[in-house]
């Protein structure tokens, strides 16, 4: 029962700025949910609201069937893990584990224990007489993990507490956050920029834009049908191509040149479409390909080009000749189609 | 340094030992001025060899003073000096880092203004505003106290302002931290931001503590009788004398007695201090 629940959640600063707007969610027991979305969306804040750290303007929050919108942050029973770790400079790793078991009154004998257990499930035990600045960034995240796990909380707060460590640990510690978690079986909310650390991590994502939520969902739900051009722009690297295109008699065109065929149920019109690289083929009787460059990765190409003057990108095997005039397109089923005026998803066939 | 030449190397020894010349010649005359008997003066030269009265004059002007320039004892004004040099850097540490946590965790109406108010302090020295502080002073019964001579110059800017901006580069991250793991304001206050201060702390102590034992115009004025006078107006009161020549042995004495306790502050707290000055740990 340490279930999470956000209902109708509101964030307006004292200069009138809204943050956060009437967001509702339910966070399951045990479950991993990542807030992600780009600079300003709100999504730290909403974690921060969490945590007790920011004022609710409307709406509440309750832990554990609790609301605690009144509630001190020490009392939420929450641990939280900062992007600059916030470690005590001053206090070893043993004292910076300790100090919130302390304060609670734990007795001695069980801080050393808990510590120790954290320690070694950390691999941090040769460091707990080291003070923070002895440390490199991946073990001061670990001590920063640590400093929660040692709590025993009813859920874990994580504020993009990989992006100051360098490009391989991250992904190392992506992993080990994600079996910790497993293993604790603790309710986690992580907030992320990264689009590849929500996919990884999360059991359900919630994409933020603008202070409201575009979608809720399984990683590969949000992958594989985006519910808003924005959501299908942020998740997936390459982005998605987002193109103007119409539709007519179960043919999509844009500017003419046709790219897929025998959609069904879709109603004549303009509307935004949605391509992932890898879905975009080439054809011998596809839309008239232009390429600008090419990227190479080794186990893969990233051809930029366009289709009608829209920038489109491919992501095709390194086997593939390139020539200057190819044609390319896009099977219906794989195709995304948005509204053009909201951006909505539309019910495709 | 762009290249190294010899000459450059012995150009930049040379205006080293100069500079040192310069400060440390001074305090050789003093103290060996301090060694020599009140005759030796009379020539008119100053002797720069020592002489033999040095355990005369410090044990004479020690327990007994020289009741013909109206210096008491110096052991007496001694202390009166290190009650006051302590109590003025003791209290304004303590006042200004407290002033200073409140401006900067915690919101509340005239905030700003409390800031800039104390902020302003800064442009009134002591001197500045002497004659309406003597008359608080006076008007409190307070002249010829301990707490005449420090509660004036504690009230400070300086420090406060020191402990703000030190403050200002802590990571909010780590309230919002403690905050989580239980510790209220006080704590975060006495757990955290107490020990990361302490090189500050120490700096500030060893500048306070010299400015507070260096005060002169103001224990000159809120004193009266000799129990409360401190050893930098006793220099004073001994060079000073009506009709009759300044005794410049006993001056000596007491200068170089006056300046041991800063030397010892500062040459043992000389790391902190340094530390202090240059690096913030964080």
């Amino acid at each position: 029962m340490s279930a999470i629940a956000i209902a109708a959640v509101s964030k307006v600063y004292a200069g009138g700025v809204k943050a956060v707007s009437d967001v509702d969610l339910d966070i399951a027991d045990g479950e991993f949910i990542v807030l992600v979305g780009p600079s300003g969306c709100g999504k730290s804040t909403l974690l921060r609201m969490i945590a007790g750290l920011e004022t609710i303007s409307a709406g509440t929050v309750s832990i554990a069937g609790q609301v605690v919108n009144n509630v001190d942050p020490a009392a939420r029973n929450i641990a939280m893990v900062f992007q600059n770790y916030a470690l005590y400079p001053h206090m070893t790793v043993f004292d910076n584990l300790a100090y919130g078991l302390r304060n609670r009154g734990v007795p001695r004998a069980e801080i050393a224990a808990r510590v120790a257990e954290a320690a070694r499930m950390l691999e941090i035990e040769p460091f707990l007489t080291r003070k923070p600045k002895q440390l490199s960034g991946g073990q001061r995240q670990r001590v920063a993990m640590g400093r929660a796990i040692v709590r025993q909380p009813a859920a874990f707060l994580f504020d993009e507490p990989l992006s100051n460590l360098d490009a391989k640990l991250r992904v190392s510690m992506r992993g080990e956050i994600r079996q910790l978690q497993r293993r604790l079986g603790v309710t986690s909310v992580y907030v992320t920029h990264d689009q590849l650390e929500a996919m990884t991590l999360a059991d359900r994502i919630v994409v933020l834009n603008g202070g409201r939520i575009e979608q809720v969902g399984k990683p590969l739900e949000v992958y594989h049908s985006p519910a808003s051009t924005f959501v299908a722009g942020f998740i997936g690297s390459p982005a998605m191509n987002l193109a103007t295109a119409e539709v007519s008699g179960g043919r999509l065109t844009i500017g003419g040149a046709e790219l897929a065929e025998g959609l069904v149920g879709l109603a004549d019109g303009r509307v935004t479409v949605g391509l992932r690289a890898e879905d975009v083929v080439p054809a011998a009787a596809g839309a008239p390909f232009a390429i600008r460059y090419v990227e190479e990765l080794g186990s893969g190409r990233l051809v930029h080009g366009s289709v009608a003057g829209q920038h489109i990108t491919m992501a095709i095997s390194p086997d593939w000749p390139l020539a200057d005039a190819m044609r390319v397109a896009v099977a219906a089923e794989r195709l995304h189609v948005f509204d053009a005026a909201t951006g909505r998803r539309i019910a495709c066939p | 340094m762009i290249d190294r030449h010899p000459w450059l190397d012995a150009l930049a020894h040379l205006v080293l030992i100069v500079g040192i010349l310069i400060v440390a010649f001074p305090v050789y005359v003093a103290v060996i001025a301090s060694t020599h008997g009140a005759n030796d003066f009379m020539s008119g030269l100053v002797p720069l060899l020592p002489g033999r009265d040095m355990l005369a004059n410090y044990t004479t002007m020690l327990t007994e003073g020289q009741s013909s320039s109206g210096a008491p004892p110096l052991l007496g004004m001694m202390w009166n000096s290190l009650v006051m040099a302590l109590v003025i850097a003791v209290g304004k540490i303590a006042i200004s880092i407290l002033s200073a946590y409140a401006i900067v965790y915690f919101r509340f109406p005239g905030r700003t203004v409390a800031f800039w108010l104390i902020f302003v302090t800064l442009m009134l020295p002591v001197e500045v505003r002497i004659v309406p502080t003597f008359k608080v002073v006076a008007d409190l019964g307070l002249l010829d106290s301990y707490a005449g001579l420090t509660i004036p110059l504690i009230a400070s800017a300086t420090a406060t302002f020191l402990f703000r901006q030190f403050f200002l580069t802590v990571p909010d991250e780590l309230m919002e931290a403690a905050r989580i793991d239980g510790a209220g304001p006080l704590k975060f206050f006495r757990d955290v931001l107490l020990p990361l201060s302490r090189t500050n702390i120490a700096a500030l102590f060893v500048i306070l503590f010299i400015y507070g034992w260096n005060q002169y115009l103001w224990p000159l004025m809120v004193t009266t009788t000799a129990s409360h006078y401190t050893i930098v107006m006793g220099i004073k009161r001994m060079s000073d004398v009506a009709d009759a020549l300044p005794q410049w042995n006993v001056v000596m004495t007491t200068v170089v007695l006056a300046m041991l306790p800063p030397v010892v502050v500062v040459v043992g707290m000389q790391r902190l201090f340094v530390k202090g000055l240059i690096e913030t740990e964080k």
